[in-house]
């Protein structure tokens, strides 16, 4: 079978299991739906596995191949087909997101089994799966937005999913708003895309741009740049992040699949897919890396204060896309996509290690409570501190090569390009700090009450309370379930995490500079035609880059050692030493502040004009004379029906006459 | 005979209906002076139809007979009922339309 045929399976069968599980929702009791899912998911891993191989066997210049299911509009001057594009980029992404993704099924049928909504959650998150595969797949520019909004919507579904919880729903329409926000700048290049070239195709499109602009001219940077509004949202880049952190209201594994490893990291393929536009408007492009620059320090500035066990990962995940979303903008393609394939690996691996942690504090997601769980759940904190490792760029963990990468060429370029350089490595040490400050504390120290409860073999039952608000729930659908489960106990999710820990150790043999480099001969295939593709950083300086980055690493998991091991009480008394930068800091830079003060209350304040001006005093007054004037004229009137029938035919006689009379008049 | 004669006869005709039907209290003779004002239209179309020797007049008058033939219907049967309801058979006294 051609790579076009596996490509298509690779769609159909995460469609094919949303709508089956959807369908017979009734029917499936106990595991059925989670097998279901976990199977369809793994048929589209097996197939993209198969387009991978194809692939391989085809020579380099061959690799970029199209097809087309049917016609889906065509009109006058406009002619859109459902087709994909598959090549070397997108194979990549449909392996890295279908690989993680079979594995957080697994992970999640075990997990979410006390859930009264587990059928429901493996119908969306197929249906998730399916959307990002379109998006992947996608090989014109109305099936990009289709699925850039299929995952949108999958992600408001799944982050709602809980939805008697206020806190989940609230969070939900957050992220569903913003994203939209970038649906419209998506929406809008693709116009602007078709009016410029009357065609939506991604070949066509990139094949002519070259001529059709100047670099840097004023149509394509307002190309670049409302795509990456669309980007920005998705990515949850400065300043369209604030939906991220509060997507932890959703199930863990939501959080794993959906917020850590692959629909967040659109935005990266987007520029990545776009990159010939991007190469053409240089401005945009720098725009994008320095958005991703702010990104990644203030995320991982956030992440050193913070509690709630998520949303710490999830700052860590907005500070690890930023350097992803740096490393598509400055050129490093390669990089950024290896960057994204490794991060997806250990930042699901470290969801997973968390959802089993918070299973075992019975919903508790605070991480000053948390303490001393090496013992009583040794397979977890194995697993967290190699996620932990990874994250923090460990040498020879997967994290380590991947995003040292990044600076090397961002210091290769030269010049402002520096600034990327500097900039990444100060965070990679943050990066490694927040890292161990997860790690230390959960599973180094005296062990915690529910720990000690789980050392005798019990797991901690704890009231259901909402773990933001602290209300009482009950276990019913649309609540979570009784009890979610705990790794050393369920061996779907044990096999889940061992397999992303196992790579999360040894991924970076993908790309060893100067001696593997695979990702990059086989990313040739969708690059090779960009200038900056070609530029390589010699080994010596990636083997430069790579020392001062373990150098880093370790560093700040040393200082995290010396805060949270030898000596807790410093960060306490760093705390009240500097408590403005920390309540800066605990208030997340005012982001959510500003945005509430510059967008949301002058809209609420708009609303209100037009609604006590515009509607009341327009509107309404329009609407009111109409009425009154009706009401007068058929007061006037009404005398005239007397209810005398005589009189009417009086009226009608004279009428007629006076008609006659007038035309006789007329005609003589 | 001039076709003016005809016409004479006809203007009568519907002025007495008229008359009839504005000064009389009975809704059956009010009725009855409504046949007389349509048929005195007929016979104003026929004698038209006659003197210009077309068709269309007669094909006139023989759609108003079957109008004046339905409101005939439609007539005695509302004043029928009203008689048997006892409702009084004066159309000075028949308001409930008063606006």
């Amino acid at each position: 079978m051609s790579a076009t045929g596996f490509a298509w399976l690779v769609l159909i069968f995460p469609l094919a299991g949303s709508i089956l599980i959807g369908l017979g929702y009734r029917r499936w009791s106990g595991r059925t739906a989670g097998l279901i899912g976990t199977g369809a998911i793994a048929l589209s891993f097996a197939s993209s596995i198969g387009a991978f191989v194809v692939m391989l066997g085809e020579p380099e210049d061959a690799r970029q191949l199209t097809s087309t299911a049917w016609d889906y509009a065509t009109s006058v001057g406009l002619d859109i087909q459902l087709g994909i594009l598959v090549d070397p980029l997108s194979v990549v992404m449909c392996l890295v997101v279908s690989g993680v993704s079979m594995l957080i099924h697994l992970y999640a049928s075990a997990y979410m089994v006390s859930d009264q909504g587990y059928t429901r959650f493996f119908a969306y998150l197929n249906f998730f799966v399916f959307s990002m595969l379109l998006l992947v797949l996608a090989g014109n520019f109305v099936l990009l937005v289709v699925g850039w909004a299929f995952v949108g919507f999958a992600s408001y579904a799944l982050i709602s999913f809980w939805y008697r919880r206020n806190t989940a729903t609230t969070a939900g329409m957050k992220a569903f708003v913003i994203n939209v926000i970038g649906d419209i700048g998506l929406v809008l290049a693709a116009f602007l895309i078709f009016r410029e070239f009357g065609a939506f195709d991604y070949l066509t499109v990139f094949e002519e741009a070259p001529s059709h602009f100047d670099p840097d001219s004023g149509t394509i940077v307002a190309i670049c740049l409302l795509l990456l509004v669309g980007a920005f949202a998705k990515s949850a880049q400065l300043p369209l992040h604030t939906w991220l952190p509060d997507a932890m209201e959703g199930p863990t594994p939501v959080s794993a699949l959906i917020h850590a490893a692959t629909m967040v990291t659109a935005g990266v393929y987007l520029i990545a897919r776009m990159h010939p536009l991007f190469e053409l408007a240089p401005t945009a492009a720098d725009i994008a890396a320095f958005g991703g620059l702010a990104t990644l320090i203030v995320a991982a500035t956030i992440a050193l204060v913070v509690t709630d066990l998520k949303r710490i990962i999830a700052y860590s995940t907005m500070s690890q896309i930023g350097y992803m979303i740096v490393a598509v903008s400055i050129g490093a393609y390669t990089a950024g996509i290896f960057h994204l394939m490794t991060h997806a690996f250990f930042k699901a691996l470290l969801f997973m290690a968390a959802g089993s942690i918070i299973a075992a504090m019975a919903g508790n997601q605070n991480i000053d409570r948390m303490a001393g769980f090496r013992k009583a759940m040794p397979f977890t904190s194995f697993t967290l501190i190699v996620g932990a490792l990874a994250l923090a760029g460990f040498p020879l963990m997967s994290g380590f090569f991947s995003k040292d990468e990044i600076m090397v060429f961002a210091a290769e370029r030269g010049g402002m390009y520096w600034i990327f350089a500097i900039g990444g490595y100060a965070a990679a040490f943050l990066t490694a700090f927040y890292a161990f400050r997860i790690g230390f504390r959960v599973v180094l120290g005296d062990p915690c009450p529910e720990a000690k409860e789980l050392e005798e073999g019990h797991l901690h039952h704890g009231e259901h309370a909402n773990p933001v608000t602290g209300e009482m729930e009950d276990t019913e659908v649309g609540f979570p379930g009784s009890e979610h489960h705990i790794a050393e106990r369920a061996p779907g999710m044990k096999i889940a995490m061992a397999v992303l820990a196992f790579l999360s150790i040894v991924a970076g043999v993908f790309q060893l500079p100067g001696i593997t480099d695979s990702i990059e001969e086989f990313l040739a295939g969708s690059f090779e035609d960009s200038a900056l593709f070609h530029i390589v950083p010699s080994d010596e300086s990636a083997y430069l880059g790579l020392l001062v980055g373990g150098f880093l690493s370790i560093a700040g998991i040393g200082l995290a050692y010396l805060a949270y091991v030898r000596r807790p009480g410093l960060t306490g008394r760093l705390r009240s030493r500097m408590e403005g930068v920390h309540g800066f800091l605990q208030h997340k830079w005012y982001f959510d502040e500003i945005i509430d003060f510059l967008v949301y209350r002058p809209v609420i304040r708009i609303g209100q004009f037009f609604n006590n001006v515009i509607e009341r005093v327009l509107v309404d007054g329009i609407v009111s004379a109409t009425v009154g004037a009706v009401r007068e004229v058929g007061l006037l009137v009404r005398g005239a029906q007397s209810g005398f029938v005589r009189a009417y035919a009086l009226l009608v006689l004279g009428g007629f006459a006076a008609l006659a009379l007038y035309f006789l008049v007329v005609s003589s | 005979m001039a076709v003016e004669w005809y016409l004479v006869l006809s203007a009568m005709l519907f002025a007495i209906g008229a008359t009839g039907v504005l000064l009389r209290r009975s809704p059956l003779v009010v009725l009855l002076c409504l046949e007389l004002m349509l048929n005195a239209g007929n016979l104003a179309l026929l004698a038209f139809a006659r003197s210009t020797g077309t068709q269309d007049g007669q094909v006139f008058a023989l759609v108003v007979m079957v109008v004046a033939a339905c409101e005939v219907v439609v007539g005695l049967g509302l004043i029928v009922a009203m008689f048997r309801r006892r409702v009084p058979l004066n159309v000075d006294e028949l308001r409930g339309l008063k606006g």
